[in-house]
């Protein structure tokens, strides 16, 4: 039985040390995703999270300052979106971004675009990104009146 | 036209479903025309999953834009090289390629087997025509690429596509997709044979040995497509990241890391006849990981850059999994006894043991990957709210795994089995290891203070000189004995035993990609808004904006700048990153300026500043890097597919080797192999 019972301890050593740097790296990075309506409807004490947000790129906010980036994601409750907390005749929420990040942003990030922006929401309201992404690459799958228009051929 | 390939792959989705049930029925009532019958059909399977697709590219290339996927994925100005890529642009497209794929794999398997494991074929092919039909059935009645556009009950035909995302319009793009899904695809035949085996109860490892070879080359697929996602990210994203531990990415390393961790314990059922449910359950792994990496990029579970299509298909992939994994582990629970390991571990310093050890860490990581993507859908349901982990969760877990498997690729292969002496250890390692310390030692004293970094480099010297020194000890003694040149030498030892040496080269290919990984904790990178004429310093390099240049063409307008790049006061030559913003998509595109050397030079053009306000100085926004050794990556993979080539080539002294291809009886390989 004694080298079974050595290498039970080894094994044990070892996904303890991998268990503890996980749950390490859980807490330190974990973000929280976040619709804009809900951090509007956050208190302060959510303020020392990370989170995600998913928001439209509003048009012609993208303004390039310096090594900043600032622009506005919106949501429209509208569109019928899941965690859209929307109160009585306030259907549209909209969230400042200053994006400082070091990678630059994606070339799809533009006007109108679906973006997800990782950071900290500050005191004042304004959301301080440390990275953007936008929906890019594989896929654009078909716009919704196409998507409508094409039907399945004879079969 | 349309027509033809949707009724083609309707009779495929028939046949599939007819060869299940043949091949089944043929095996109960021991009718084996039945069974042949189905072996047949799969050869018909192919033929019009071809067709269907030889449809579909012909649409494609020849611009048919009465067809949804051709305008969505294609425009006329395209080249034609990328009009043939979009075939597997789209999800549908994708989905039919798998499918071709796969009934390529399934002809192949049914031809070479054809006269072979009787017993065991019928089950093989059900399994692999099974997961035909899913695929078939998703791009029969769910995701058809055959639609044509409509309005009411009119086809319309369209001027010009969208287009393909200019992202996409780069020379791995067309080659990348492919070879990941000949990975993926792939691992359904080992799958299969290993669960045919099961089911009739083999009492050999006749699976092992017939797959070996199959699993080796789709985990070079595998490899080779995951590394060159790698390099097109960091030639075209911008940022020259290679890995971000982005969803998508991690779906394609999470079946690499079980195959390779297969890859590696099959060694112990093949010579000791251990790990056998172990075995088992990392082929199973595998080919569902396979499916779940599929599952993930076609369903938007989690969300990711990659952008995935909300499409309708995820609750047939996750039936799919379920119905799949439960029946596996019923099947593998159920023939247990047949699996009894026959021989036992005896000592923690052992060739045993550096594989037991070796598999437990792969799979470590695998799932500490698969745990943090899918981490948002976990935490939503048990917490009820979505929460995600980022890149620092996943180097902290991954860098001190991958330095621990490191060190094991140093000495899994030169330790004995059974048990080693200490003398034995001395005999391999104390030189290794003296030159390891002290490359950390000189580093140090270098100035390099990063943990990682110097463990990293002080272990990639060790195995570095452990690989070198097998070649070298086993080469001078055929070059004292047949009196040949060293190189000769050389090349007969690797001939006689192609296996042994060409998995060295495989792990000194991984100390290479190491060196260049490592490299990463020395990037450097500014961010600057210079003007025309206006310099940038970064490490030993002076960037000098000599121009802003613009202009178009029919395809795209361009920005471009044209840098003097000098190194320590020596010029060496312009750079020219470029911004494009292509018409017909209306979508940007950068394209960077890299210097391929030692260390990479590394521009991207980010934008131009005040470009709107009038009477202000135009200012392009440079981003320039430096990364160190990252060229050792790519470098690292040639070696990589060399060392995979040479373990394929069949060993010269096939002698020494026990037959293997004998089925049904339980041989114990009691191998000459060292």
């Amino acid at each position: 039985m004694k080298p079974y019972l050595k290498f039970g301890l080894l094994i044990g050593v070892i996904i303890g040390v991998i268990v503890w740097l996980a749950v390490g790296g859980v807490n330190e990075t974990k973000t929280y995703y976040k619709t804009i309506s809900e951090l509007h409807h956050l208190s302060n004490q959510g303020l020392e999270h990370n989170f995600r947000v998913a928001g439209d790129v509003a048009e012609n906010s993208i303004v390039r300052n310096g090594h900043e980036v600032q622009f506005t994601l919106s949501q429209d409750c509208r569109k019928a979106q899941a965690g859209c907390a929307a109160d009585g005749p306030h259907q549209q929420f909209s969230l400042k971004v200053v994006y400082a990040g070091i990678e630059p942003l994606p070339d799809t990030f533009k006007p109108g675009a679906q973006a997800l922006a990782d950071g900290r929401l500050g005191p004042d309201g304004v959301f301080h990104a440390d990275k953007v992404q936008a929906k890019c690459a594989s896929k654009y799958e078909a716009k919704p009146p196409q998507r409508v228009a094409s039907q399945k051929a004879s079969l | 036209m349309e027509n033809l390939g949707a009724l083609a792959l309707l009779l495929a989705f028939c046949f599939s479903i007819y060869a299940i049930a043949a091949s089944l029925v043929g095996k109960w009532k021991k009718k084996p025309f039945l069974t042949v019958s189905a072996e047949r059909s799969v050869y018909a399977i192919w033929f019009l999953v071809s067709a269907a697709a030889a449809i579909l590219v012909y649409s494609l290339v020849s611009g048919d834009f009465r067809m949804a996927y051709v305008q969505q994925h294609t425009n006329r100005a395209m080249p034609a090289i990328y009009k043939f890529a979009a075939w597997w642009s789209g999800q549908e497209g994708s989905l039919l390629l798998w499918a071709w794929l796969l009934s390529n794999y399934c002809a192949v398997v049914v031809f070479t087997n054809r006269r072979r494991f009787r017993d065991m074929m019928p089950y093989v092919v059900s399994v692999l025509v099974a997961t035909e039909a899913f695929f078939l059935m998703l791009i029969t009645f769910v995701a058809s690429p055959f639609h044509v556009l409509m309005s009411g009950k009119a086809i319309v035909d369209v001027l010009d596509g969208n287009g393909l995302d200019p992202l996409l319009q780069y020379w791995t793009m067309v080659v990348h997709p492919p070879m990941l899904y000949l990975g993926y695809v792939g691992f359904v035949v080992p799958f299969a044979f290993a669960v045919g085996s099961l089911i009739t109860k083999q009492p050999g490892d006749a699976w092992i040995h017939t797959t070996r070879r199959w699993t080796i080359v789709t985990w070079l697929f595998q490899s080779t497509g995951v590394l060159m996602g790698a390099g097109w990210a960091y030639a075209v994203l911008g940022w020259g990241g290679y890995w971000g531990w982005d969803p998508v990415e991690n779906a394609s390393l999470l079946p690499w890391i079980t195959a390779t961790a297969f890859l590696h314990s099959v060694m112990m059922q093949e010579k000791k006849g251990m790990m056998k449910v172990w075995n088992a359950v990392l082929v199973s792994a595998t080919f569902f990981l396979c499916i779940f990496g599929t599952f993930l990029t076609r369903s938007g579970i989690v969300s990711s850059v990659h952008a995935f299509s909300q499409g309708p298909i995820g609750k047939y992939f996750v039936s799919f999994l379920a119905v799949g994994v439960a029946a596996t582990i019923y099947l593998i629970l159920d023939r247990l006894e047949y699996l009894k390991s026959e021989a036992q571990l005896e000592s923690v310093v052992s060739r045993e043991s550096s594989f037991l050890f070796n598999n437990l860490i792969l799979l470590a990581s695998c799932f500490a990957v698969l745990w943090g993507t899918l981490f948002p859908v976990i935490s939503e349901a048990v917490t009820g709210e979505k929460i995600s982990v980022d890149a620092p969760f996943y180097n902290r877990v991954n860098v001190p795994i991958a330095l621990f498997l490191l060190f094991l690729t140093g000495v899994g292969p030169l330790i004995a089995w059974r048990r080693s002496s200490l003398d034995s250890l001395k005999r391999n390692f104390l030189w290794p290891t003296i030159g390891g310390l002290s490359l950390i030692v000189v580093l140090f004293a270098l100035g390099i203070h990063k943990l990682y970094a110097l463990m990293s480099f002080g272990l990639c010297l060790f195995v570095a000189w452990t690989v070198v020194a097998e070649f070298f000890k086993g080469a001078s003694a055929i070059r004292i004995k047949d009196n040949v040149s060293f190189a000769r030498a050389t090349v007969e030892l690797t001939h006689r035993n192609t296996r042994r040496y060409g998995g060295y080269l495989v792990h000194m290919a991984i100390v290479i990609m190491f060196i260049g990984f490592t490299g990463s904790a020395f990037n450097k990178s500014v961010t600057a808004e210079v003007p025309s004429g206006g310099t940038l310093n970064i490490g030993h390099y002076q960037l000098r904006v000599m121009q802003i240049q613009d202009g178009e063409n029919d395809n795209y307008q361009w920005g471009r700048l044209v840098i003097d790049v000098s190194k320590d006061g020596k010029p060496i030559g312009t750079m020219q990153p470029e911004k494009r913003f292509y018409k017909s998509s209306r979508s940007q595109s950068s394209e960077v300026a890299i210097r391929r050397r030692a260390e990479d030079l590394y521009i991207n053009f980010s934008g131009i500043s005040n470009a709107s306000q009038p009477g202000v100085e135009k200012k392009a926004v440079v981003q320039a890097y430096v990364f160190p050794l990252v060229s050792c990556i790519w470098m690292g993979y040639w070696v990589l597919l060399f060392g995979t080539l040479i373990c394929l080539i069949p060993s010269k002294n096939r002698l020494q080797y026990p037959k293997t291809q004998v089925v049904g009886i339980a041989t114990k390989h009691a191998t000459v192999e060292k």
